[in-house]
């Protein structure tokens, strides 16, 4: 090759670089899955056939769609609506909302999910058994006036309410929005200052450059820790016994094992649902990270959401 | 100023309120944090008129610019746009500020081109100059579509519309940006710098497009260093430094023949610079001039 007509360098055939470690890891990691395996179908007390029977068990089955489904959704649904509210009052200029927002992050990031849940459960329905909707101090003044009416438009029986799915869901809701409205206003103020002021000069008012401009570019930053809070919620919603509502999913596999002496297995099939439940939800944030990551990064635009006339938004 | 007025230009002046100029701007003041930027700036700005805006940086220039649609609330004087008083409310003598909304409604009528263009980064090209009038006076999707490709052909990006702005160069970004103001229709446009941020061979597309804007009759006030651009197509040029107008007329005068010394050290020392890192770029522009 010392053939000097052609001196100028071509294409690459270089040799990669040899990785032997990764070789011993690989052996050491077979070797240990391999006993791991081995103890799985040697050790019947594992009793994996009876761990996917009480997977398939209809109060499971209630308990992961009611509890653990619609209460991961409907509290998460509460949680991102409400933190983002609590994140833009955090910056506004009015020191009054400012000063909630404050008190409201502080107060519920500071109780324990499953006293605020216990609480809900028990001690709201104590204090005030029924809640009445109507005029500020309307039953006072009514009283006082002596008038037939008393401004009451709506009550709530809160002994009723209170252990119910919903009134679980509004707690964990609550809850997840003071954490969500930290997430939400880190991810505002990673949007560059001169975007609400393009906006603004083009004479969209705070609300609009909020919505329209601001907001889309904060999901960039919001969606990844949001992922991470939902899961999260998935295994909170265990909490959701202390209400009690019991239509969950680890209440009722703990039960079945509890009842059958099938101990362990029912901890196998909890734990089954929990990772599948997380997959599916990790799958969903990929494609998440992927719309609101448009515009990022110089790739070819997605087909998909390159559609004119603000398709997108919030 | 009023010698200027009466040189041959645009006849948008024969309107009327003929001698109402478009923007008035009376002993502007401004302070960050006890440091006083401007120092009452006087300017008149009448339609179809270029003004640019020369100075040191530090000069307070931009800032000025910046009091003019009130992303800065000036301390002290008065602007009028177009007869407005910008910010505030006059009842009998006594200011009162106005909403957000009512702020809001003023600047629709002021097109801006900021020095690191501001586009919506999660919109097209076409989706960003779609966007304002669409949101903020409720043009119809298919007419707003219709002018907004108008307009991105109008500054050369007629093939870029499906574009994200980290797709474009930094002057079609910037030409995006010019197009995304004229989309509202403004009255005036505000310039800060606007080929600053740009690769000197990028500067030369924009400046393009700002000068067929001026031909049109446009309004403009332009923070700029680009000196070849304030000569051959600004009517009158404002030099600042220290937050006070140091020496304002004629681009020819101001420029070829400075009459004050901080002028006429700034223009040596702008001259050197450009001598220096901007002779090739200088060439390309030649034809233009």
């Amino acid at each position: 090759m010392t053939d000097t007509t052609s001196d100028r360098p071509g294409v690459i055939d270089a040799r990669p670089v040899r990785h032997p470690g990764r070789w011993v890891a690989l052996a050491v990691i077979l070797v240990l899955v391999g006993m791991l395996v081995s103890s799985f179908l040697t050790n019947p007390r594992w009793n994996f056939t009876k761990a996917l029977e009480i997977m398939q068990q209809t109060p499971v089955i209630e308990g992961l769609w009611k509890g653990t489904i619609i209460g991961t959704v409907g509290s998460m649904a509460i949680g991102i609506v409400g933190g983002i509210i609590i994140a833009v009052l955090r910056l506004s200029d009015n020191p009054i909302l400012r000063g909630v927002s404050f008190v409201y992050t502080w107060f519920f990031r500071g109780i324990p999910r499953l006293v605020l849940l216990a609480m809900i459960g028990s001690g709201v329905g104590f204090l005030y058994n029924r809640l009445d909707f109507g005029v500020p101090f309307g039953q006072q003044l009514a009283s006082f006036m002596g008038l037939s009416s008393d401004f009451t438009f709506f009550t709530l029986n809160v002994n009723q309410f209170s252990s119910t799915l919903l009134a679980g869901i509004i707690g964990l809701g609550v809850s997840e929005a003071a954490y969500m409205a930290e997430i939400a206003r880190a991810g505002i103020l990673s949007v560059d200052r001169g975007q609400a002021e393009a906006a603004s000069a083009l004479g969209m008012n705070r609300g609009q450059a909020m919505r329209r401009v601001v907001l889309p570019q904060a999901m960039r930053v919001i969606v990844p820790p949001t992922g991470n809070e939902t899961i999260a919620m998935v295994k909170d919603t265990s909490l959701l016994s202390a209400i009690p509502v019991i239509t969950e999913l680890y209440y009722q596999t703990s039960a079945i094992g509890n009842r059958t002496l099938l101990i362990m297995p029912a901890f196998v099939a909890v734990t089954a649902w929990y990772l599948i439940v997380g997959s599916v939800l990790m799958v969903g944030q990929y494609f998440l990270e992927k719309r609101f990551g448009r515009g990022f990064g110089t790739g070819a635009p997605n087909k998909r959401f390159a559609r004119p006339a603000g398709a997108g938004g919030a | 100023m009023s010698d200027t007025t009466t040189a041959s230009g645009p006849d948008a002046r024969s309107r009327t309120g003929e001698d109402q100029p478009l923007v008035r701007a009376l002993n502007v003041m401004k302070s960050f944090h006890g440091t006083e930027v401007l120092k009452g700036i006087d300017l008149d700005v009448h339609r179809g008129e270029v003004v640019c805006l020369l100075g040191p940086s530090g000069s307070g220039k931009t800032t000025f610019l910046r009091c003019i649609n009130q992303l800065e609330e000036i301390d002290g004087g008065r602007i009028w746009v177009d007869g407005d008083l910008m910010g505030f409310r006059d009842h009998g003598g006594q200011l009162h500020h106005l909403t957000d909304k009512q702020i809001a409604t003023q600047r629709r009528e002021i097109g801006m081109v900021f020095q690191r263009f501001n586009l919506f980064p999660h919109m097209t090209a076409l989706q960003n100059v779609m966007e304002a009038p669409v949101q903020v006076r409720g043009t119809g999707k298919k007419a707003a579509k219709v002018r907004a490709l108008e307009l991105l052909e109008q500054v050369g990006l007629g093939d870029k519309p499906r574009a994200y702005p980290a797709q474009l160069s930094g002057g079609q970004q910037q030409r995006v940006a010019i197009a995304r103001a004229l989309a509202m229709d403004p009255k005036l446009m505000l310039f800060d710098e606007p080929t600053s941020a740009l690769d000197p061979e990028l500067v030369g597309e924009v400046l393009r497009v700002m000068r067929e804007l001026a031909d049109q009759g446009m309004t403009m006030i332009v923070v700029t260093h680009e000196m070849g651009f304030a000569r051959d197509v600004a009517d009158h040029v404002v030099f600042m430094d220290g937050g006070v107008v140091v020496e304002e007329g004629k681009p020819k005068d101001v420029i070829s023949n400075p009459q004050h010394e901080r002028t006429k050290s700034f223009l040596k020392r702008m001259r050197t610079e450009h001598d220096e890192a901007r002779a090739d770029a200088d060439e390309l522009d030649a034809p233009d001039a």
